[in-house]
């Protein structure tokens, strides 16, 4: 039941659990307990709403931002990692392989605030060797959701 | 002006439900739960080799039996879910849907005066098939009892002396009832003795809910003596790309390319090369479908059960088939004041076979929030009537 669950969690997570239980052959009791296990162990971290800002009058501007670092003796990345992502601007922080180490989304009310929150507190910062910003112009997908998808029925009645 | 039909052709009785049909594309805002198609677009990477064949020039027609690279990859499918060595070269035709295979497989086989057995309720073109190539279709009526499976006595009280071709409709399409091993096993025991030809249509194989899917051509002695037909609508969500199979003896298939090439000339190129990748790729895209729609199967059974309307649990295809012969009502009466009332559309048990009387065919192939609305709507109806 549990890889089914979180699929179906991961796409809905405000989906009724009396009748998620009865989609997945399970009682709601055992949905629940498995919910809140999941919970505990934090494989289920958090529920989150994708939002469309585009469409609200709430400005919003996002960007990607490159990181190179040098590692820490002993603790590798987790530090300077753990510095960024206490940020609450900052979205998300991920360490990547490639040509650079930390790729961190930044949310933020302009560009200006964008650009003061790389030079004053990104690259000030001891380890970072050099940041390169990306803004994001638009959002065709995220989270596995498409933005603007349009979700009519096209399908054309026949005789069976 | 003489008339110029064929007798034949006119003496076909049309689709009992097309004025029902014209009704529900009239309607606005009506739920329609009446389609027999996935409502999942084809997974991309199938339809993006589509399009790369298209971009590649690939436009001309393939040989006549099909891609050879996609006869492998069938052969390949068959044996790995199966178990069941079929020849690419000579045992395999791809055709235009599975609809192509049944009606060229009949074609290929059948004399003037052979009688076909078509277990009913079932699909509409195996009665109308047989009729056109000549054979007298003998009609089984099977029973909600028997969770509408084909039992041996049903069979054996059918079989004349010219009896030829058995169709096994299964997982079926309307009821959703399966034949597992035990079952086929029983009705090949009979084929071989009463040396039957049986055209298997597995075309919902995929989608089964209580264990794999099981041919009947995987049971010794039977494979030389089914044409096993199956395709990839229901498995890929690929109805429009009119892409299905057929597999059995080299002389059977031999025959069938012949009517295949006078008729079709190949299966259209594109979705061939898309089929390809569907099958060297797809089984993970398949699988995600099918626990979908084993979910929404739930829902609509525990709804069913909710409302006390009876319906037996159907491990196979899309759709369940609940009885409503509580209402005193006929199945297109229930149906037609069901959609004039609530805006509801489902299909009547009649459609596939006067057998269906009594029931009705309803799809979820439809997303969870459809089939939420549609069951309220339902739901209110039948305390209307009971009320």
């Amino acid at each position: 039941m549990r890889d089914e669950l979180l699929s179906i969690l991961e796409k809905n997570s405000r989906i009724d659990f009396k009748e998620l239980a009865v989609m997945l052959g399970a009682t709601e009791e055992q949905l629940l307990q498995e919910i809140s296990r999941l919970e505990k162990e934090n494989i289920i971290c958090a529920y989150h709403t994708l939002i469309n800002w585009e469409k609200t009058d709430i400005e919003k501007v996002s960007a990607l931002i490159e990181v190179k670092v040098t590692p820490q003796r002993g603790q590798g990345f987790d530090h300077i990692a753990e510095r960024i992502y206490n940020y609450p601007e900052v979205k998300s922080v991920y360490l990547i392989s490639g040509g650079y180490d930390l790729l961190v989304t930044l949310e933020e009310k302009s560009l200006k605030e964008i650009a003061a929150f790389v030079s004053d507190k990104l690259s000030p910062l001891d380890s970072i060797l050099s940041t390169a910003t990306h803004f994001i112009l638009k959002k065709y997908k995220d989270h596995g959701t498409i933005i603007n998808k349009t979700g009519k029925d096209e399908r054309e009645m026949f005789t069976p | 002006m003489r008339n110029f039909l064929s007798d034949k052709v006119t003496g076909i009785k049309p689709s009992g439900i097309r004025k029902f049909f014209d009704i529900v594309s009239e309607m606005k805002d009506a739920i329609s739960l009446g389609v027999g198609e996935p409502d999942f677009d084809t997974p991309w990477f199938i339809r993006d080799e589509g399009i790369y064949s298209l971009e590649k020039g690939r436009t001309f027609y393939t040989s006549n039996s099909g891609l050879k690279d996609l006869r492998k990859e069938i052969s390949n499918y068959i044996k790995r879910t199966q178990n069941i060595d079929y020849d690419p070269d000579n045992e395999i035709i791809v055709t235009v849907g599975g609809s192509e295979a049944i009606d060229i497989g009949l074609r290929a086989v059948i004399n003037p005066h052979d009688e076909v057995i078509i277990p009913q309720p079932s699909y509409v073109s195996y009665e109308p098939c047989a009729i056109l190539a000549n054979a007298k279709p003998v009609i089984i009526n099977l029973k909600a009892e028997n969770e509408f499976r084909l039992t041996p006595e049903e069979l054996l009280n059918a079989i004349t002396d010219r009896t030829k071709v058995l169709i096994l409709p299964f997982p079926n399409n309307p009821t959703g009832a399966i034949m597992e091993k035990e079952d086929l096993e029983k009705i090949a025991k009979i084929a071989v003795e009463k040396d039957l030809l049986v055209m298997s249509d597995e075309i919902y194989s995929a989608l089964t809910y209580k264990g794999k899917h099981v041919s009947i051509a995987s049971i010794e002695g039977m494979k030389e003596r089914t044409i096993l037909i199956n395709g990839f609508s229901k498995a890929y969500a690929m109805t429009g790309w009119r892409l299905g199979y057929a597999c059995g003896p080299k002389d059977i298939i031999k025959q069938m390319t012949k009517i295949h090439q006078f008729a079709i000339m190949c299966a259209p190129t594109t979705s061939q090369y898309a089929a390809v990748e569907a099958l060297r790729k797809g089984d993970d895209a398949v699988e995600e479908m099918r626990k979908s729609y084993n979910q929404r199967r739930r829902f609509l059974m525990n709804s069913f059960k909710e409302m006390g309307i009876e319906c037996f649990e159907p491990y196979g295809a899309f759709y369940v088939f609940p009885c409503i012969k509580e209402f005193n009502m006929t199945s297109e009466e229930f149906a037609t004041k069901l959609l004039m009332e609530e805006k509801v559309a489902v299909v009547p048990g009649t459609a596939f076979g006067d057998c269906g009387e009594g029931y009705l065919r309803i799809s979820y192939a439809y997303s969870i929030d459809n089939l939420k609305e549609a069951i309220s709507r339902i739901d209110k109806f039948v305390k209307k009537l009971k009320s």
